[in-house]
């Protein structure tokens, strides 16, 4: 009867942020099909949330919640809940979203990262689990908007991870899942995640640094 | 300058949020003081992302309803709240950082110490049972009793320095030790040590008066 997957338009706006970050910082888009490809997959997330951030946008947040909420619940589930706690705490994960969405730094994760963040935190709490405190949160001051091609290697290094995951064995890849379920305690986690870390943490030192600088 | 810094296994098991109460306090503490393991901690969220991303074959369906509920929920609870300012005003000038100081329910000056002999005082910080978290007050040039390992002890260092028979930790550095080690940690002469110390597992003294007093000191 709905039909709820107006994905057209937002695509074509995130494809449309692509072509003016690439265009803005002399980037070429030719002969990097899979890379561009990616980038416009993580970025349609990023111009989707900050629709929801800026301008309250329903139609966006229901794009996002669409992607991401049976997710969440999958993720609860896989983490213990049953299907009824999983549902509501899933909801309150995506009202969380809703309401943190100006918080969310695209030079420093994806947007799929940033509600698992949410998401486990909201785990920790549904299950009693030991309190998790946080540190000090640094936070972009208002004058200090991050570089957009931060934020676009940033989105584009997230993807990467994704392909990597996929391509490590099996005996590796199950590990790393049922890690962030919460299935494993700190002594059953292997000592090698086998994944090219390196990179992405690079890349958020950098935006670590900028920010620092920023704040002096 | 930092260096020495947490494990890649503390890091995703505090990334999952599976670790006690009390290694989460000293992982955020030092990450607080670090911005190498900040960088590294939201590479394994990117990790949690990206297995949040692929997991289509767990995505558990959410029906029309709930979306409508959700979105009425947005409604009802009015306009958001404006994003905290900039961490910057509260980075600075404290010995102990966030979330620690929180914890302590202040700074140094507000630390309930007990002495524990030789010198050294420590104040234990209530979390849940699965470990133990205390703050160690080690006097400049004098040693924390001799000790082994249970289980896993990170030690922080946030005021002064300590040295072992291996290498020097001062302020921000973490050592991670575990059953194997034992060592004597001495207190570099300049300035009083303060350490936060985390175990999962009640420390074995070597020598037997402290053994005896262990029960008392909780420790």
């Amino acid at each position: 009867m709905f039909d709820i997957t107006p994905q057209t338009l937002p695509s074509r706006q995130a494809a449309a942020a692509v072509d003016m970050l690439c265009a803005q910082h002399g980037i070429s888009r030719r002969g990097k099909r899979q890379s561009e490809v990616d980038v416009q997959n993580a970025a349609k997330w990023v111009v989707l949330l900050e629709k929801v951030a800026t301008e309250q946008d329903t139609d966006a947040f229901t794009e996002v919640f669409e992607h991401f909420a049976p997710r969440v619940k999958g993720f609860l589930i896989k983490s213990g809940a049953d299907h009824a706690m999983a549902e509501e705490c899933a909801q309150d994960v995506m009202v969380t979203v809703w309401n943190k969405a100006a918080q969310f730094d695209p030079a420093r994760a994806s947007v799929a990262t940033w509600i698992f963040t949410i998401a486990r935190n909201r785990r920790i709490d549904m299950l009693r689990r030991d309190r998790r405190p946080e540190p000090e949160e640094l936070t972009w001051g208002p004058e200090a908007e991050p570089d957009q091609l931060d934020v676009m290697t940033m989105q584009q290094e997230s993807e990467q991870l994704i392909s990597a995951i996929a391509s490590l064995p099996e005996k590796q890849r199950v590990m790393i899942e049922r890690a962030y379920f919460g299935d494993l305690t700190h002594s059953e986690i292997a000592e090698e995640t086998g994944l090219p870390l390196g990179t992405i943490k690079s890349r958020i030192r950098l935006a670590l640094e900028r920010l620092r600088h920023s704040l002096s | 300058m930092i260096t020495h810094h947490l494990s890649d296994k503390l890091l995703m098991a505090y990334s999952s949020g599976t670790l006690p109460e009390a290694f989460n306090l000293a992982v955020a503490t030092h990450i607080a003081m670090c911005d190498e393991c900040r960088a590294r901690l939201a590479s394994f969220d990117a990790i949690g992302g990206a297995v949040l991303e692929r997991a289509e074959d767990t995505a558990a369906p959410m029906s029309h309803e709930t979306l409508l509920a959700t979105l009425s929920r947005i409604k009802d609870q009015g306009p958001r709240e404006q994003a905290a300012q900039s961490g910057r005003a509260t980075q600075e000038g404290w010995t102990l950082p966030e979330p620690l100081r929180s914890y302590v329910g202040g700074d140094v000056q507000d630390v309930k110490w007990r002495n524990v002999g030789g010198g050294v005082r420590q104040a234990v910080i209530p979390t849940s049972e699965n470990a133990t978290a205390r703050l160690l007050y080690i006097p400049a040039g004098k040693a924390v009793p001799d000790h082994g390992h249970h289980g896993m002890e990170l030690t922080l260092v946030l005021q002064g320095a300590f040295a072992d028979e291996e290498d020097c930790f001062s302020r921000g550095d973490i050592e991670i030790a575990d059953e194997g080690t034992e060592h004597q940690p001495i207190a570099q002469v300049g300035a009083d040590c303060i350490c936060l110390a985390v175990t999962d597992a009640p420390l074995k003294f070597r020598g037997l008066l402290p053994r005896l007093a262990q029960p008392f000191l909780g420790i």
